[in-house]
């Protein structure tokens, strides 16, 4: 009887690694940011609307923001767009969007098409600032505290856990600001 | 003891040698053959063990790439955004490579401070793409990553 | 519409499913006739309304109703007919219909070809297939649905990668998937043995020609895509030991030991709870290949597509399929009678010997599979395995098997004299061994690997055509089915020995530079660039290589690949020029554009005997489905199948 149990409990064995597995697939899936704990870079860069003004993160020290990746041609971005939404609405911080490899006009025209959240946008064309935030592709969406330090990343487009892990995250950092 | 139950010891008792020979075999075959992930950071941090195969993961540099017009010599630099290492390669590069892209090296760190590669993977865009739309790629069984494509291999065997 | 259509049919089928796994069971276990003869009508039902949910999603691509979201992710306006029809099953969540629809193919066929079954044990695997078909529709009607809409729809949908569109493509992933629900036969076949308390040998000879069609198609769908991967990825290789290639390749291994401790336990009696332990993992491996390529365990640093939650789900599936049917095998499987003894040489020994390296070598593929996680595991980082452990492990595993393969069909059931089973294949061995040597030397591949890769194979050839034409020669009348294809089958292996032993030991490669009007000489053949000229498709721009290719500046073919931009999504993609042929492929693709004077970088590789690695596959591909249709596996089981068939020992085949 014992010895039947053998390949059950071999079995069993095989599940739980799996199941481990599972819950650090997340952290395995992509290199962790070596830029979490760090300073943001002090990208500045023309905006969206108005090429002529150039903006950078480093005004909105002092306060908690987002910044997230995205780009018209990134389908995931149109997954995501609606929990963006609610981030705009919800989250009681700046909402900056990074705009990486596009072309003014289809970014224009998406935003049109799907509404625009973001507070504002920064403009990468040419995706030379995305290389300093360390971007592997979009969405990507970080995280960054009243110091200018960043601390957190999310890579992939956001869904209801992670918007709710994101929410519970700037609730934290604005907490933090205020004390 | 019938004769039966003996030989059936015996069987079980080469069954578990053998399997036992097999592990051991499978255990130092897989030590010699496992490629850590590194990345310019851990290269920096200096927290990989010498003389090993890596695999290098990073962002290909714009404004690195540097090929060498009399043969298929190229070098870049791969940065994960907080540190750099200059690679250089012997062979065709992926379709996909390109400045700003991810990749993967498959090589070895040099003692001139540059990584060796003898194959170069590269990410297949820049989308995170939803779950569904990657597994499109994936086709469940063809034999490659979701987001790599095979890179094209010098085939060195070192 | 039809996708909602499609949604409904999918309920419907669950409906069906989740009847026919309780109904007729309480059938089975009571005794009740009419309960039990619902279980026909049943799976009918389940299979018209399966299929109706593929057609439903078919329609949908065929329609370009992007508003299906699916659609929209997996196909587009220019694509053609047939390639939107592969589409459907492209997806993951199409992939599950697809699946779906298969394993209610194979329950019709069960209920079509098994029908003389005995009634409860034909309810109760019928019932057992229901139970892993509710697993499947619920997975995908609750985490993956192909239905799912988003409105208002794009006006058009994304690019369908362009590695995919093409013909290998379309019949990979169904032939692949045929085999992996294929053993959900033969798991279900088990499970009844074991459920219906006293686990007899019937079973095993029913199970039969159901296992051999799985794996059959399953070395057909893994050949199909080992062939894809050679023209297509762009590098020449025919086997990554990519984790997705395993996925596939562990199940076959268990498969492939099953079908042969099939055949003791039909025959003897003997190994029959190890029978039912490999129809469990058979079809286990297979869940746990589908939950590996699907949750993202093991993409790690490669791939950003993951699912935690249908993970999990597959996950708890698995968990329920097969720690379910290991419970019951642990209570049931102490009833299971031994069966008759055997000697040290017999073909039972022979056969566990087989079965000891199948099982070994599945195990050291799931082991090299699975190490990256236990390595993340233990906090030691985050490492992939390389393609040399496999590689040796397998030279280490499969050489004992392919010397002894040959004796198997020679030796005696239950005890047999070395010389006897020796005498009949000395012809066989000194075939082999100078057969091999001249060979290799006419070849000029003098060397360990491609030698010893001759003989092995010549081995494995002659011994298994030997053998038949013994049995041709001493019985009258023609030859079963199951004989062919059991000589057919290692006739196979020993072509595929050939072929990756050569593939291995003397491919030419050349990575080169080279300009317009440049000669490269690989093998006595000239390669000449004439010029690069650019080429236009319907929907992609390309540069393209002009060689001809010269041996003593005679032509002898002229081969053009292509670096092709297409046009949606700007994908870059590499076109190789083969010139195939049984002794050697021809290969050249483009790398890149180097340098000022229009050069490329150009990869040009002689591939000898690497067809042989697929004919061989397809040999033993071949050989199952001979085997399977023998008329012995079905007329037995006209005839009800009550008394156990003894064979004058020594002149059955294994098959």
């Amino acid at each position: 009887m014992i010895r039947m149990l053998i390949p059950l409990g071999v079995f069993v064995g095989l599940v739980a690694l799996l199941i481990v597995g599972l819950q650090t697939a997340e952290q395995r899936k992509i290199v962790a940011s070596p830029l979490i704990g760090k300073p943001v870079p002090d990208i500045r860069l023309p905006g969206l609307h108005d090429p002529d003004m150039v903006r950078g993160v480093a005004e909105l020290r002092g306060q908690p923001f987002i910044l997230n990746v995205w780009g018209s041609w990134c389908w995931a971005c149109r997954v995501e767009h609606p929990f963006i939404e609610r981030l705009g609405r919800e989250a009681g911080v700046p909402l900056v969007g990074f705009n990486w490899k596009d072309e003014r006009a289809d970014a224009l025209a998406w935003l049109n098409r799907y509404g625009d959240a973001w507070s504002f946008h920064l403009v990468d064309f040419e995706g030379r600032a995305a290389i300093d935030l360390g971007v592997y592709g979009a969405p990507e969406t970080f995280l960054v505290d009243h110091q200018g330090v960043v601390r957190h990343k999310h890579v992939g487009p956001i869904d209801a856990p992670v918007f709710d892990d994101l929410m519970r995250r700037v609730l934290a950092l604005r907490m933090e600001a205020e004390s | 003891m019938t004769p039966t139950r003996k030989k059936r010891l015996v069987l079980v008792g080469l069954l578990v040698i053998g399997i036992g020979a097999a592990a051991a075999v499978a255990i130092t075959a897989l030590q010699s053959n496992m490629f850590f992930f590194i990345t310019p950071t851990d290269v920096h941090a200096q927290t990989m063990p010498p003389d090993r195969q890596f695999r290098l993961g990073g962002l290909v540099m714009a404004g690195t790439v540097e090929r060498d017009p009399h043969s298929l010599a190229v070098s870049f630099t791969v940065t994960d955004g907080a540190y750099e290492l200059p690679v250089t390669f012997n062979g065709i590069l992926p379709d996909l490579f390109r400045e700003g892209q991810g990749v993967i090296a498959h090589g070895r760190l040099g003692e001139d401070g540059q990584f060796h590669a003898h194959e170069v993977l590269a990410r297949h865009d820049e989308t995170y793409m939803p779950a569904e739309l990657a597994r499109a790629l994936e086709r469940t069984g063809h034999p490659m990553e979701a987001n790599i494509q095979p890179g094209p291999t010098a085939r060195q065997r070192d | 519409m039809i996708a909602e259509l499609g949604q409904i049919a999918l309920i419907l089928a669950l409906a069906m499913a989740v009847l026919l796994a309780t109904v007729p069971l309480v059938g089975a276990w009571r005794g009740d006739e009419r309960l039990m003869r619902l279980a026909p009508s049943l799976v009918a039902g389940h299979f018209v309304f399966a299929l109706a949910a593929w057609l439903a999603l078919v329609a949908a691509f065929l329609n370009h109703d992007f508003s299906v979201i699916n659609v929209a992710l997996n196909s587009n306006l220019l694509l053609p007919w047939y390639y939107r029809i592969s589409a459907s099953w492209g997806s993951h969540e199409g992939s599950l219909l697809l699946w779906i629809l298969m394993l209610a193919g194979w329950m019709l066929a069960v209920v079509v070809f098994s029908r003389s079954l005995p009634k409860p044990f034909l309810t109760r695997v019928l019932s057992v297939m229901g139970m892993v078909s509710i697993g499947f529709l619920l997975f995908t009607l609750l985490t993956s649905n192909p239905f799912d809409r988003v409105l208002p729809g794009p006006p058009d949908g994304q690019d369908l990668n362009p590695l995919l569109q093409d013909p290998g493509m379309i019949f990979h992933p169904p032939l692949l998937y045929m085999g992996y629900v294929g053993f959900a036969v033969a798991f279900g076949f088990a499970i009844a043995g074991l459920l219906g308390g006293r686990v007899e040998r019937d079973w095993v000879r029913w199970s039969r020609p159901w296992t051999l069609s799985a794996w059959a198609f399953l070395t057909a769908g893994i050949t199909l895509g080992s062939w894809w991967a050679y023209y297509e990825l762009g590098w020449g290789g025919w086997w990554f030991w990519d984790p997705v290639e395993n996925a596939s390749f562990i199940p076959w291994l268990i498969g492939t030991a099953l079908i042969h401790s099939q055949a003791v336990t039909e025959k003897r009696g003997a190994f029959a709870a190890w029978t039912i332990l490999l129809s469990i993992a058979a079809f286990s491996m297979s869940l746990l290949g589908t939950f590996l390529v699907r949750s993202g365990v093991l993409t790690s640093v490669h791939a950003f597509a993951h699912d935690p939650d249908r993970g999990l789900f597959i996950l708890a599936f698995m968990g329920i399929v097969t720690g379910g049917a290991l419970l019951l095998y642990a209570l049931r499987a102490p009833r299971i009678a031994t069966g008759e003894g055997f000697d040290w040489l017999s073909r039972e020994s022979l056969l566990l010997l087989n079965n000891v390296f199948f099982a070994v070598s599945a195990a050291m593929v799931l082991l090299g599979t699975l190490y990256p996680l236990i390595v993340d595991f233990m906090g030691w980082g985050q490492i992939s395995v390389g393609p040399p452990y496999f590689g040796a492990m397998f030279i280490l595993l499969m050489t004992p098997i392919v010397l002894l393969m040959p004796l198997g069909p020679y030796t005696r059931w239950r005890q047999d004299k070395p010389q006897r089973v020796l005498h009949p294949l000395i012809k066989a061995a000194i075939f082999a061994i100078v057969g091999g040597i001249v060979i290799s030397l006419l070849l000029g591949a003098w060397n360990m690997r491609a030698v010893t890769g001759w003989i092995g194979g010549l081995w494995l050839a002659a011994g298994a055509l030997g053998w038949l034409w013994g049995q041709k020669q001493s019985i009258r009348g023609r030859l079963p089915r199951h004989q062919i294809g059991m000589a057919l089958a290692h006739a196979g292996a020993g072509v595929f020995v050939i072929g990756v032993a050569m593939v291995e030991s003397t491919t030419l490669e050349r990575d080169v530079r080279v300009a317009p009007g440049e000669t490269v000489t690989v093998a006595g053949l000239n390669f000449h660039l004439e010029e690069v000229a650019s080429v236009k498709g319907p929907n992609w721009i390309a540069d393209e290589a002009r060689f001809s290719v010269q041996r003593d500046d005679r032509e002898i073919t002229r081969m053009h690949p292509q670096k092709r931009r297409y046009h949606r999504g700007g994908q870059v993609m590499t076109q190789v020029a083969l010139r195939p042929g049984p002794l050697r492929d021809l290969y050249v693709a483009m790398g890149e554009p180097l340098g000022d004077d229009g050069a490329w970088s150009i990869r040009i590789h002689i591939k000898p005997f690497i067809r042989w690695i697929w004919a061989g596959a397809l040999l033993m591909t071949l050989g199952g489905l001979l085997s399977a249709t023998d008329r012995r596996y079905w007329r037995t089981q006209r005839a009800q199948a009550g008394r156990p068939e003894r064979s004058p020992i020594g002149q059955e085949a294994l098959a």
